[in-house]
């Protein structure tokens, strides 16, 4: 990551309760730009998302609940800082020519975020997209200049990285970052999500991010751990609606190359609906606007806070909700919502 | 007796039902039970020496029980254990 041409500036402390800087502690990322610097490129401006704590979610009033909001990267979410990553690999690898074609299997974020950054280089980007995703995504995807290659929805993501890999195996010309596989990916989280959050919050006790691909839980947690080994990390895991589980049988399952469930310390299955609800509780009593992967790390929060005597945790949220509104997640009574909860890839 | 879900892609060989009672002290011995009576799903949930498949996940009570006691976790009567085939996860 660059440096910023000039210092950032300390942000103000809050007027309206304790802060990081109340609290006396040192200022985040010292040495490096806090979030809103001066950068070189909308790319060296992926990163530096606030820590902020959210006390109304935690359960457990002995327990501090601190939320990253990845929803102000750049694109909006999380998935800038892999596909900074993904993409600088391939140009270091010297994988891309004249005629490449990125292609990548997504849910819509990744593909946003490689769009945004390849385009910017003269790069095609294709995406192999659930064709039941949110409007917003493909929107989000074609002002970024992707091209969009419909998976069968009901396949979920696993149909998106079928499909991806039989591309990639027909035509030369697609070239594959592959977030599920490359080490580039938790890389990005070890060099830089784990680092700001150490650099926030030295006294982690918990970190707690949707599974995905796993990248973030794998690269936050390996750096966290050589700061504390005895740091928990979880997983908040969506449980899958009943149309979008068109797998076969079990073989057809999926298990990311770059996830090793043996790092975990425990993960948690969340509905589509205490996910929107955690959401909702999140911008009705926090003032945050997040996205649904988000409620449902909140709900695995407070589940470790539950069972912390004492203690920190950070929860990662991935994402705004600005990619969601069509769905109107936030006024439709949920009862009303339960066909669609079951046939839409949310997270 | 726990109630067991089961999901869409192994309902064909549990006679179509979204959701069984089966008796057993643990989560292994359920799936005992469980399999016992569906013999057809033995093959998609168990490996040859009688461990989870790779792409199998359980969870009893929404958490995944490899990081419990695995099969060895203590089920009870009020316990719900969901079956689920491994996904690529979201937000991704």
């Amino acid at each position: 990551m660059s440096a910023p041409i000039i210092p950032a500036r300390r942000r103000a402390a809050s007027t309206s309760g304790p802060s990081i800087e109340a609290d006396g502690r040192p200022h985040a990322h010292e040495g490096a730009p806090a979030h809103g610097g001066r950068f070189p490129s909308i790319v060296d401006a992926i990163g530096h998302t606030p820590l902020v704590e959210i006390p109304q979610l935690c359960p457990n009033p002995n327990v501090r609940l601190y939320a990253k909001l990845e929803g102000v990267n750049p694109t909006g979410s999380v998935k800038d800082r892999v596909a900074k990553y993904l993409f600088d690999d391939l140009v270091a690898s010297g994988r891309l020519g004249p005629d490449s074609i990125i292609l990548e299997p997504t849910s819509g974020n990744t593909g946003i975020a490689l769009a945004m950054i390849a385009r910017r280089h003269g790069y095609r980007v294709a995406v192999v997209l659930p064709d039941n995703v949110t409007q917003e995504r493909r929107q989000l995807l074609t002002i970024f200049g992707a091209e969009i290659i419909d998976s069968p929805g009901e396949q979920g993501s696993n149909g998106a990285v079928a499909l991806a890999k039989r591309l990639v195996s027909r035509d030369s010309r697609f070239v594959m970052p592959y977030q599920y596989g490359n080490p580039a990916n938790p890389l990005a989280h070890y060099e830089t999500t784990g680092v700001e959050i150490l650099a926030d919050c030295p006294e982690v006790d918990a970190f707690v991010a949707g599974l995905g691909t796993g990248g973030t839980l794998m690269g936050v947690g390996r750096r966290l751990r050589e700061a504390n080994p005895a740091v928990g990390i979880y997983a908040a895991e969506p449980e899958p609606g009943e149309a979008v589980q068109g797998l076969r049988s079990m073989a057809d399952g999926f298990v990311p190359e770059i996830f090793d469930a043996s790092k975990l310390d425990g993960r948690f299955l969340v509905t589509n609906v205490e996910a929107i609800r955690a959401l909702r509780a999140l911008g009705e009593r926090e003032g945050i606007f997040a996205g649904v992967s988000a409620g449902a790390a909140l709900v695995a929060a407070a589940k470790v806070a539950r069972r912390l005597a004492h203690g920190t945790i950070v929860v990662l949220l991935a994402d705004g909700g600005w990619k969601y509104l069509s769905d109107s997640l936030w006024t439709r009574p949920l009862d009303e919502m339960a066909a669609d909860l079951e046939s839409k890839n949310w997270w | 007796m726990s109630a067991v879900r089961i999901p869409p892609v192994l309902r064909a060989a549990a006679g179509g039902q979204k959701q069984v009672v089966v008796g057993g002290e643990t989560v292994g011995a359920v799936l005992d039970g469980l399999v016992s009576t569906y013999p057809g799903l033995r093959e998609q949930l168990l490996t040859a020496d009688g461990g989870l498949n790779r792409f199998v996940n359980v969870y009893l009570n929404d958490e995944d029980i490899r990081y419990l006691a695995e099969l060895k976790t203590p089920a009870g009567e009020r316990d719900t254990i969901v079956i689920l085939p491994a996904m690529a996860g979201g937000r991704a």
